[in-house]
């Protein structure tokens, strides 16, 4: 007996590709490009919001038939607030810099509009299994993107990848540096985020033309 | 020139979409016609100046630490902080009800024309974001809460409006099929970020960024270069004089 039947796994798997998230659903994006400079800080995004989302979805599917529709976003935000109020201090005592450089973006965790997209959209409809399910499936579609961006924005940026320096010494003219490579430091500014992203949505688009839109 | 100082600051240098990204989900679906841009730009900046203030109180008289003094000497130790993001949230969301009753009653049309933006509102990135920033930033008055809320609203409403202004003009355009909508979207607020930097020099010579330890390094090292140049070049003109 398989444990995920062929609808669940297209529940974790669509939103890696072609029901992404970030470049198709348009959700999340707010916090998704301000912290992307780093790879570390993406992968710390993409856990938490992981695990705001699978636990979240859970809670919002579980108590999907007693919460009124009218108080729903209410509840709804009370119940992420919380989740996000748990990572905020986790990461305050396990990992302080980043949480010092990861600033007022983690509490947009709550804001974050693939949270409150995916429990409208699927938590309120939906089993708990299949929501945790659906939890994970987005928010790993959601930390694709997001480390794909930030390894291109670090990489180029700074030359370096979760810190280590793989593009040799930019210092003491080792590796590339030593051929007259320079790091752009433009990949570090804030707009080139949103470049870099929208050249990912060209990419993915020009691949499966279904997604392209009418104008 | 306190107030006219952050004023400019937070629609021009600190502009919510394109320096920091808030909001970018309503800002991009809807963005397609100007006149819902406006509508959804003016509920942003009505609510943002009201929950700013309204949040800096709360974080003044109850969430930061020593902040619950007022109740009395044994409550000075207390620190609420960590319950900001649910005390924030939750103020926002009733005020966003609260408004949008108050206006369904005082003024229908106004209503009618905001009418599906405002409940939206509750979950829009900028509006926490408001907050939260108003927070780590330290805003010291009232008064200049309530300006940078406004101004922070109003740099949206710059932003959003622009966007769609140019989405509405784009679509005679002939954009590579791959890229329209959405991709072409993200390309010309990246570009318009780039611009919107050059604002940076307003005022103090733009806010200090936190730079990558590689650049300070780097920095640091060729301060040395100088450093160690200016004593080659001494001793060498030492020497010259010697002769």
């Amino acid at each position: 007996m398989a444990l995920l039947s062929k609808k669940d796994t297209g529940l974790l798997l669509d939103p890696l590709a072609d029901n992404n998230p970030i470049t198709i659903q348009v959700l999340g994006i707010c916090s998704a490009l301000a912290i992307t400079a780093q790879l570390k800080a993406s992968i710390v995004m993409a856990v938490s919001v992981m695990f705001v989302l699978a636990v979240g979805n859970v809670v919002i599917s579980l108590m999907r038939n007693i919460i009124p529709s009218k108080i729903r976003i209410i509840v709804q935000l009370v119940v992420v607030a919380a989740l996000v109020i748990i990572v905020d201090q986790v990461l305050k005592a396990f990992a302080y810099e980043l949480s010092k450089t990861l600033s007022v973006f983690v509490g947009l965790i709550i804001t974050n509009c693939i949270i409150m997209g995916r429990f409208e959209a699927f938590a309120l409809g939906n089993g708990p299994y299949r929501s945790f399910l659906d939890g994970i499936g987005n928010a790993a579609g959601y930390g694709l993107i997001l480390i794909i961006v930030g390894f291109f924005r670090e990489l180029l940026g700074s030359g370096t990848l979760l810190g280590f320096k793989v593009l040799g010494d930019p210092i003491a003219k080792t590796g590339l540096y030593a051929i007259g490579y320079e790091n752009n430091g433009f990949m570090l500014l804030s707009p080139m985020a949103l470049i870099v992203v929208g050249i990912i949505i060209w990419v993915q688009r020009s691949r499966n033309s279904a997604l392209i839109e009418e104008n | 020139m306190e107030h006219v100082e952050l004023f400019f600051k937070s629609i021009f240098i600190d502009n919510m979409v394109f320096a920091t990204f808030l909001g970018m989900c309503s800002y991009l679906a809807v963005s397609k016609k100007v006149s819902t841009a406006v509508g959804l730009g003016a509920a942003v900046i009505f609510v943002l100046a009201v929950t700013v203030p309204m949040n800096w109180l709360l974080d003044q008289y109850v969430l930061r630490p020593g902040a619950l003094k007022w109740l009395g000497a044994e409550y000075a130790d207390y620190d609420l902080s960590f319950l900001s993001f649910i005390l924030f949230i939750a103020t926002i969301a009733t005020m966003v009800q609260l408004v949008e009753i108050v206006v369904e009653k005082f003024a229908p049309a106004l209503y009618t024309s905001l009418g599906i933006f405002l409940p939206l509102i509750a979950v829009n990135c900028a509006i926490l974001g408001g907050s939260l920033f108003m927070q780590s930033r330290d805003i010291q008055t009232l008064g200049l809460a309530f300006n940078y809320g406004l101004a922070s609203g109003i740099g949206w409403f710059l932003a959003i409006l622009a966007i769609a202004a140019i989405r509405e003009k784009i679509r005679y355009s002939n954009v590579p099929a791959p890229l329209r909508g959405l991709g072409i979207t993200f390309i010309i607020t990246g570009l318009m970020a780039i611009g919107f930097m050059s604002f940076g020099g307003m005022l103090t010579g733009g806010e200090e960024k936190t730079e990558t330890t590689d650049e300070v390094a780097k920095v640091e090292v060729q301060k040395q270069d100088t450093a160690t140049e200016d004593e080659s070049l001494a001793e060498v003109s030492q020497e010259i004089n010697n002769k």
